[in-house]
């Protein structure tokens, strides 16, 4: 068979999704972000939904996720896009919203924000990127860091007594009676990401229903910042973050 | 039909933008302020017009609220005081950044720190030479009185939208606490869904698919385009510059020396040159009302008039800088204030003016 063949119409399994536009990604080959932002617009697509979302973008390797979304989208200052969102959500009551943030966005600088947004159950979705590290600047430490690991911040290891533990997000905010489903996912296999697609379709199936805010956590890598081949990065999270950060749902209020 | 009340500053500020047709109220508690979201809270405006009304998480969280809310063609505001605007000018550095409309209200207490919950005008360098970081001004707006209050508010938001751009009503805790009487606008309309698409075109409603997306930021890693944005900006406070200074004049026309002042300031300032025109000493009264943009012109060409300037500040002194720009050296200018939540009285101000100007 030649290419020609293969490459009929009818042979097509798989198209790139139109909300995703065609500037190249700026992410690292083999980072989880690009593979993050692709199901999210996949799922925007199938829910027809691209006319009434607004996305919020944070600060962090994903800063510019407005440029590659193609929805009308907002760009937070560091860890505010929940308060953005809140008042976005609360303003258009129509419309579908969500936050995409990294671990350093979300639980650090922006803790409060998020803590509260889920508290008061807002009708949003937050997708959350936990890669361990704070990508953007460098590879320094965030609070997902897992005791031990080395970033540019903690070189030698982070020394819980030193440096405090890690900050388990996900299951933190399970126990808030406003966030109504709240899963850990990953992207690193085919198998992977179908159920975190599932998990990013109930959430705003959720928000469609007006049942609450729905979190979604995906433990992800960080490549450059672990400084470690893609490949690697991958083995190395399923060793070492999955046990931390173990991967199911939290919390489903059905 | 404009109603007449007898209302406090806060109450009259939060009736007022309610009638100004705002969409949402993001706030957090800080005395000499809380009384607008009280009262907000109390009226109920999601039943009157569908206003949104949240009392968020801090003052961080409440001027991010006001950013998502203004991004998306909505008629916005917030209030705090002097600490909480303090925190609040992350967001809003990111709003100007970001050519946002929006109103921010704050009533000044004395500080620094956590200082009183007493008057002052303390806040008028981190208001007028911008507060947060970068290159950015906003329209400073100094009520005098309860019924500005009220007024303020529809033009903040008016003049929010026309530049793109926040604007602070610089108000303080005499005037947030003192009742008046007030008149006030009747109410207009919320902007409906058809009227933001079509007046604030780069909103983010939803892209639908007959136009491109839109996207609100303040970021540009390319150097070069950051700076035309720059550019674009300060062209914009310039126009701001030739098209809003606002101010008003008492007692200006034959006057010998003159007071600057503004805002609680200016009300005693008043009655001090009420007491020294009876002594024959014939001493005007400029009350800037836009403290960006600042009345420079005609305070330079009352520089050519009169002998002395002083200006009363409850602060150290920092609105004289400004007076002090638009006069070079031309005529004496000299400064008295009080701080800490002091309001100075009218007697301190003509003693000020005797030994500061006419005598010294
Ligand atoms: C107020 C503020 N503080 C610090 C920064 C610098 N900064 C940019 S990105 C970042 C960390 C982002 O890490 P994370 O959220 O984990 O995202 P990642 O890059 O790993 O995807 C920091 C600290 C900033 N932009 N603003
Ligand atoms: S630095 Fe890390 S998080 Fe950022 S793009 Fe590269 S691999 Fe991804």
């Amino acid at each position: 068979m030649t290419k020609e063949d293969i490459r009929k119409p009818e042979n097509l399994v798989y198209k790139k999704t139109e909300l995703l536009t065609d500037k190249p990604l700026s992410y690292c080959p083999g980072c989880g972000h690009g593979t993050a932002h692709r199901i999210v617009m996949e799922v925007l697509e199938e829910m027809d939904i691209q006319d009434k979302t607004i996305g919020i973008a944070p600060v962090g390797c994903s800063v510019l996720a407005y440029e590659f979304m193609n929805i009308d989208m907002q760009q937070a200052a560091h860890g505010r896009a929940p308060a953005l969102a809140t008042a976005v959500k609360r303003l258009n009551p129509d419309k579908f919203v969500f936050t995409y943030q990294g671990d350093g966005d979300l639980a650090a600088i922006g803790t409060a924000e998020t803590i509260h947004a889920c508290n008061r159950g807002e009708n949003i979705v937050i997708i959350f990127i936990n890669n361990g590290i704070y990508g953007m600047t460098g590879g320094q430490m965030a609070p997902t860091t897992l005791p031990g690991m080395k970033s540019s911040t903690s070189p030698y290891g982070r020394d819980v007594h030193m440096m405090g533990n890690p900050l388990k997000m996900t299951e933190l905010v399970a126990q808030l009676p406003g966030t109504i489903y709240v899963t850990r996912q990953a992207v690193h296999t085919p198998a992977n990401v179908r159920k975190t697609k599932k998990a990013i379709r109930k959430a705003f199936e959720n928000q469609k229903l007006n049942k609450g805010l729905s979190f979604v956590e995906i433990v992800s890598n960080c490549n450059s910042g672990w400084k470690m081949n893609p490949v690697q990065a991958n083995e190395w999270m399923v060793e070492n973050m999955f046990p931390f950060y173990p991967l199911g749902d939290i919390k489903v209020n059905d | 039909m404009k109603e007449l009340r007898l209302m406090k500053g806060n109450e009259a500020f939060a009736e007022a933008a309610i009638r100004a047709g705002a969409d949402g109220y993001f706030g957090y508690p800080i005395t000499p302020q809380s009384e607008v979201m009280e009262y907000l809270m109390a009226e109920k405006p999601h039943e009157r017009t569908g206003m949104v009304v949240l009392q968020a998480e801090s003052e961080v969280a409440a001027i991010n609220m006001v950013y998502g809310g203004a991004a998306c063609g909505k008629r916005v505001l917030t209030s705090s005081s002097s600490p909480g605007i303090s925190l609040k000018q992350e967001g809003i550095s990111y709003i100007a950044g970001a050519e946002l409309p929006c109103v921010i209200l704050n009533v000044v207490r004395g500080g620094p720190g956590l200082g009183t919950i007493q008057p002052s005008q303390s806040d008028y360098f981190q208001s007028t030479k911008g507060g947060g970081h970068g290159d950015y001004r906003m329209i400073v707006l100094a009520p005098s009185s309860v019924q500005e209050m009220a007024d303020f508010a529809r033009l903040g938001f008016d003049l929010a939208f026309k530049y793109r751009n926040p604007v602070l009503v610089l108000s303080d805790g005499a005037i947030g606490q003192m009742m008046e009487k007030v008149e006030l606008d009747e109410q207009r309309p919320r902007f409906t869904e058809e009227e933001i698409i079509k007046n604030t075109p780069w909103a983010t409603t939803g892209k639908t698919k007959d136009r491109e997306r839109n996207i609100i930021t303040s970021l540009d890693l390319d150097s070069a385009k950051q700076e035309l944005h720059n550019h674009a900006l300060q062209a914009k406070y310039k126009l701001m510059q030739e098209q809003e200074t606002r101010y008003e004049m008492i007692s200006c026309e034959d006057a010998d020396y003159l007071i600057v002042a503004y805002g609680t300031s200016a009300r005693i300032s008043q009655k001090a040159v009420d007491v020294l025109r009876a002594d024959g000493i014939k001493v005007g009264l400029l009350r800037p009302i836009t403290l960006f943009p600042f009345p420079t012109e005609i305070i330079s060409k009352l520089a050519d008039q009169v002998k002395g300037i002083l200006t009363v500040e409850m602060s150290a002194g920092q609105m004289i800088e400004d007076v002090k720009l638009a006069v070079g050296c031309r005529v004496k200018v000299e400064h008295f204030g009080r701080m800490g939540g002091i309001i100075p009285s009218p007697t301190e101000v003509v003693e000020a003016m005797q030994t500061k100007i006419i005598g010294g």
